[in-house]
């Protein structure tokens, strides 16, 4: 008898009865005996709670968190300060033991935070629509490419070279089983090059994918590469930082078709990696071509204002084969830590988390060039991350950092060839104390 | 209680705020002296502005709207809304799990690395694979990357001309719509009455053009596949390869094995069978395992281990590649994983004896009062066809909103599509006796209600936060966020 | 069931009415009784050319995603923009209103459409 099983043997035994047979194994007949398992899986004995505690402790032991490390790795991942409140509600049962929204009339808590979700979102893009969140950060630039693929009625994407690698990884194996070609466009000085684009850009070309800031953490100037990839009726689809938003231009002051972007940075944890949550907005005339679920407000029977899961006849579950994507979930834990954090922050907080982010980064640039033994990789503006050349790899610099606690930067040499490079993250939380203290230990590391 | 209907917005009030960060230690410098001012937005953030109790009110109001498994039974076929324990909630939010950076050094994630490799064990014992990655972030894009690893497959050995996915007309939407990203066209076979595979049909479909063929075993009405041994000696001798729908997994575990099936792909859904909240929505999980000879085509990376050390290892050339950023839903595998060590092999056995006891106990009790399309034992699952007669222009979805006011959460209704008026009852092992027998209770009583009073039915759900919504209103004239009037 | 004479049908229930080499083209009071109520239509783009048999409108309702055949080949020369922001017009008036107005390249084309009492047999058939 297992403790999440309340049915007793007793229980079993009359509603055996009830069913008419003797023996459980009644049940089961209609699997041939020959593809029976004979004998117990190969699992150890189920353990009690406070076993299971102890085994985790032990196993969590070998980890180290970003909390007894000071973090200064980003690279798509990112260490902010998550409000106390954010784990008080998302933890309330009632968001995360609910289903998928389909009977509107008990699920309108699940709805309306979607809702609130969409508008935010549109808030902080600037765009139309927002739909209610996809996987991650990079399956939302896969979907938007396909997205743009189906209704421009072309097959080749250009992604800059300066998108996050992870995401063009991803991007280019759904890219693969689509038979959608996709080129790259070279950088120059770190950012994306206008004038390979133009060279690249052709009758064939759907979209153009850029992301500001950048893998490098640059702010990219977006104004002549909307001018060239709209020149061609191509989609310009951008990948963003939700928190730069706050101060940055955004996409639809460029003349963006598709923002994406992963919000992990909205209030959710590292998570070593997942749950996170992507995020998608479009134009108005994108509405109906978009991947996912979407949350429209309405009307019930007494007239009340409700919402309601929306537009669905674009879905797989209406439109099979011929859906505008396979997905059938949203990322709604981690969209509802996403609305909470951005209502938390408000209008005032999360544009003071965004300068600080930015002059941190800056100090940390000025204190870890001073000397000379480092430099910066590109002289671009950025906002909380920066490429620096030093005198090492950054893994043997990364080793070193360990040892006083530090999680040192992102190795630029694994993705870019670019040696000695490494890429480093200050976001809101470091402090100027741990920023010097990197600064000092980076100097006498050779 | 009171009645809340107020957006986050219209509770927003100038000036006020709910965070807190200290202030800068660094010099303060003007924005415009870090960044060119042309690069910075000319307009205000649009969030709102309220209070931390605000904030805490508003969202604990809203969850108040919401039904959960912690707030009653919740039926909703080929979901399995098992129980969540709360232990797997702690275990996931441990500061030593929850707050690892994916790009950490390897030494300082060990436990994190051990605890994927042992699922992925795990999973594959409980399956018969052999090997399970755990990148897939949801059942549909396990669909999709089980279905990339069967296409990769076939093009490393030269085979191009195979197409084609064969999937029952009975199958879950999203198989279709996954073949379709994967660039498969889809061969719809037609299904016996019971929802298994049409022998004659699935002959005249396989060709030397044909990938493979998805199945659900237990299938959609919750009968299992006798035949699926030669289901898949055909699919094998046609050249193509067979993938498992993992939806069901909840009625044979530790007691028959898709591996010993035949079956060389699986996708689970760790939200189903290994009480991994559904989260509203999600996050999900869909980790996917494959046998021997596709072993080198699952997605990088996968964990390995040399002596006592885990790693990350990326060199599979053959690797389809990612699918998602990282590694997964690692926050959603400590979950599962933490369940598997609170089940184990005897525990997982009972959840799936007692799910299907449980459901054959309903469907016994029901079926006098609700159509029963098929007489058959059925697994973790049964489907029902409406009331029994024709009653007063009641339908399934009359019945399944008034259920609403019986403080139920209908079950799943109108799918499989080949079931008219379905609705599909999936009661899972953790339901009492006493639940269900109060929830057939309720179901007898609307079968009444709808000879007496079929108005009130047409007019339900009575006493839920809002009554049926205008789903056309919606769609025709889209509002899909708040707007200031 | 409403039927109109004088039009031609095709099998996925559309109606075709044709005034000279201009076949105005509409889906029939059966097809929006299947569909339910529409909430959408996705009209064809002009001046695009369809061949008979080409998907040239997507109509949408709730719970459905009906594509629509052309019934004939030719090229789009009218759309019905008051669907865009009516789509409830193909339930109250299926015949009253159309969808688009093709120029046909090849009226015997209609010959392998239905006439009214045809399409009654078609309809009942499909019951």
């Amino acid at each position: 008898m297992h403790r999440y099983i309340p049915n007793t043997d007793g229980d079993a035994l009359a509603m055996m009865d009830a069913i008419g047979i003797i023996s459980m194994d009644e049940l089961f007949r209609n699997i041939p005996d020959n593809l029976k398992l004979s004998a117990d899986l190969k699992l150890d004995p189920g353990l009690s709670e406070p076993e299971i505690e102890q085994r985790m402790k032990e196993l969590g032991g070998n980890n180290r968190s970003v909390n007894d490390l000071v973090c200064f790795l980003g690279a798509g991942a990112y260490d902010h300060y998550i409000p106390s409140v954010i784990k008080h509600l998302a933890k309330r049962s009632e968001f995360y033991t609910a289903y998928t929204p389909y009977q509107p009339e008990i699920s309108q808590g699940t709805l309306q935070v979607i809702f609130e979700y969409q508008t935010m979102i549109c808030g902080l893009t600037g765009m139309d629509v927002s739909n209610a969140s996809l996987y991650d950060g990079a399956t939302a630039c896969a979907e938007a490419a396909i997205m743009a693929a189906d209704s421009t009625r072309r097959s080749t994407i250009l992604v800059s070279k300066t998108v996050d690698p992870e995401t063009r990884r991803v991007l280019e194996n759904y890219m693969h089983f689509r038979n959608i070609e996709i080129k790259e466009i070279p950088m120059s000085e770190g950012v994306t090059d206008p004038e390979a684009l133009n060279t690249l850009i052709g009758t064939d070309s759907a979209a153009v994918i850029v992301q500001s800031p950048n893998f490098f953490g640059i702010i990219e100037d977006l104004t002549e590469i909307e001018r060239i990839t709209h020149d061609n009726k191509s989609l310009l689809i951008s990948s963003v930082d939700p928190i730069s938003l706050a101060v940055l231009k955004k996409p639809a002051e460029y003349g963006v078709d598709i923002a994406v972007g992963d919000a992990q940075a909205l209030g959710n944890n590292l998570n070593y990696g997942g749950p996170y949550l992507g995020f998608m907005a479009v134009t108005s005339k994108l509405m109906r071509k978009m991947p996912g679920r979407i949350v429209g407000q309405s009307l019930d029977a007494d007239g009340r204002r409700a919402f309601v899961l929306t537009l669905q006849a674009r879905e797989q579950h209406i439109r099979r084969y011929k859906a505008t994507s396979n997905i059938c979930s949203n990322q709604n834990l981690n969209s509802l830590i996403a609305s909470i954090y951005m209502v938390t922050l408000g209008k005032k907080g999360l544009m003071e988390a965004a300068y600080q982010c930015t002059e941190k980064a800056h100090y940390a640039a000025n204190r870890l060039t001073a000397s000379g033994k480092y430099k910066l990789a590109f002289k671009q503006p950025f906002f909380k991350e920066f490429a620096l050349i030093g005198p090492a790899d950054a893994d043997l610099i990364n080793k070193e950092l360990i040892k006083d606690n530090i999680l040192g930067g992102y190795n630029l040499n694994r993705d870019y060839g670019i040696q000695n490079g490494v890429l480093l993250c200050v976001t809101e939380k470091r402090t100027r104390y741990e920023i010097d203290r990197l600064a000092a230990l980076m100097e006498v590391l050779s | 209680m009171k009645k809340y209907d107020k957006l986050i917005f219209e509770i927003s009030r100038k000036g006020r705020c709910a965070f807190s960060l200290p202030e800068s230690d660094v010099p303060r410098v003007p924005l415009e002296d870090l960044i060119p001012s042309h690069l910075l937005t000319k307009e205000e953030v649009d969030l709102p502005e309220v209070s931390e109790v605000d904030v805490v009110r508003h969202y604990t109001l809203l969850s108040n709207k919401n039904y959960g498994v912690d707030t009653g039974f919740y039926p909703l076929g080929s979901c399995t809304m098992k129980y969540n324990p709360k232990i797997n909630e702690d275990m996931s939010s441990l500061d030593c799990f929850a707050n690892l950076h994916p790009y950490q050094p390897e030494d300082t994630v060990q436990g994190a690395l051990a605890l994927m490799y042992e699922l992925d064990n795990m999973l594959s014992e409980i399956s018969g694979m052999t090997r399970v990655s755990l990148q897939p972030a949801a059942g549909a894009h396990g669909e999709m990357t089980g279905l990339m690893i069967i296409k990769a497959y076939h093009e490393n050995r030269g085979d191009t001309k195979r197409t084609k996915i064969i999937v029952p007309d009975s199958a879950h939407g999203t198989n279709p719509a996954s073949a379709a990203v994967v660039g498969f066209d889809i061969i719809e076979v037609k299904s016996a009455k019971d929802g298994t595979v049409d022998m004659q049909s699935l002959k005249e479909a396989l060709s030397d053009e044909v990938a493979g063929l998805m199945l659900t075993n237990p299938n959609t009405l919750g009968l299992f596949e006798k035949n699926i041994k030669e289901i898949a000696n055909l699919v094998h001798e046609a050249g193509g390869l067979l993938y498992y729908d993992g939806a069901n997994m909840n009625a044979i575990m530790g007691i028959a094995r898709p591996g010993d099936m035949g079956f060389d792909v699986i996708h689970y859904n760790l939200h189903k069978t290994f009480s991994t909240p559904h989260g509203g929505g999600g996050p999900g999980s869909g980790p996917v395992g494959v046998k021997e000879h596709l072993v080198e085509f699952l997605p990088v990376p996968i964990v390995e281990k040399s002596g006592d050390r885990y790693f990350l290892d990326y060199e599979k050339p053959l690797s389809i590649g990612k699918v998602k950023s990282f590694y997964g839903h690692f926050g959603i595998m400590i979950r599962a994983y933490t369940y598997i060590l609170a089940m184990g092999a005897a525990g997982l056995r009972e959840a799936s004896q007692k799910a299907v006891l449980n459901a054959n106990y309903m469907m016994i009790r029901l079926k006098d009062h609700y159509k029963l399309p098929i007489e058959e034992v059925c697994m973790h699952e049964f489907v029902l066809g409406g009331l029994k007669e024709e009653t007063n222009g009641v339908i399934t979805l009359d019945i399944a909103k008034r259920l609403l006011d019986y403080g139920y959460h209908p079950p799943t209704i109108y799918f499989p599509l080949i079931v008219h008026e379905a609705m599909m009852i999936e009661p899972t092992e953790t339901e009492s006796r006493e639940t269900l027998d109060e929830f057939i209770e309720a179901l007898i009583k609307i079968a009444k209600e709808a000879k007496d009073d079929p108005n009130m039915l047409k007019e339900a759900p009575h006493n839920t936060p809002v009554r049926r919504i205008d789903e056309a209103l919606a769609a025709r004239s889209p509002i899909l966020k708040w707007q200031k009037e | 069931m409403v039927t109109m004479e004088g039009l031609y049908y095709s099998e996925d229930h559309e109606w075709v009415r044709v005034d000279g080499s201009r076949a105005t083209i509409g889906i029939t009071d059966y097809a929006q009784h299947a569909l339910g109520k529409i909430v959408y239509v996705e009209l064809p783009e002009m001046d695009e050319y369809y061949k008979a048999g080409d998907v040239f409108c997507v109509v949408e309702s709730v719970k459905a995603a009906s594509d629509s055949f052309a019934p004939v080949s030719g090229k789009v020369i009218e759309i019905n923009e008051e669907l865009e922001d009516s789509p409830q017009l193909l339930n109250e008036g299926p015949y009253e209103n159309w969808i688009t107005v093709i120029e046909m390249d090849d009226p015997t084309e209609l010959e392998n459409l239905m006439d009214e009492d045809a399409y009654k047999v078609f309809c009942e058939k499909e019951e």
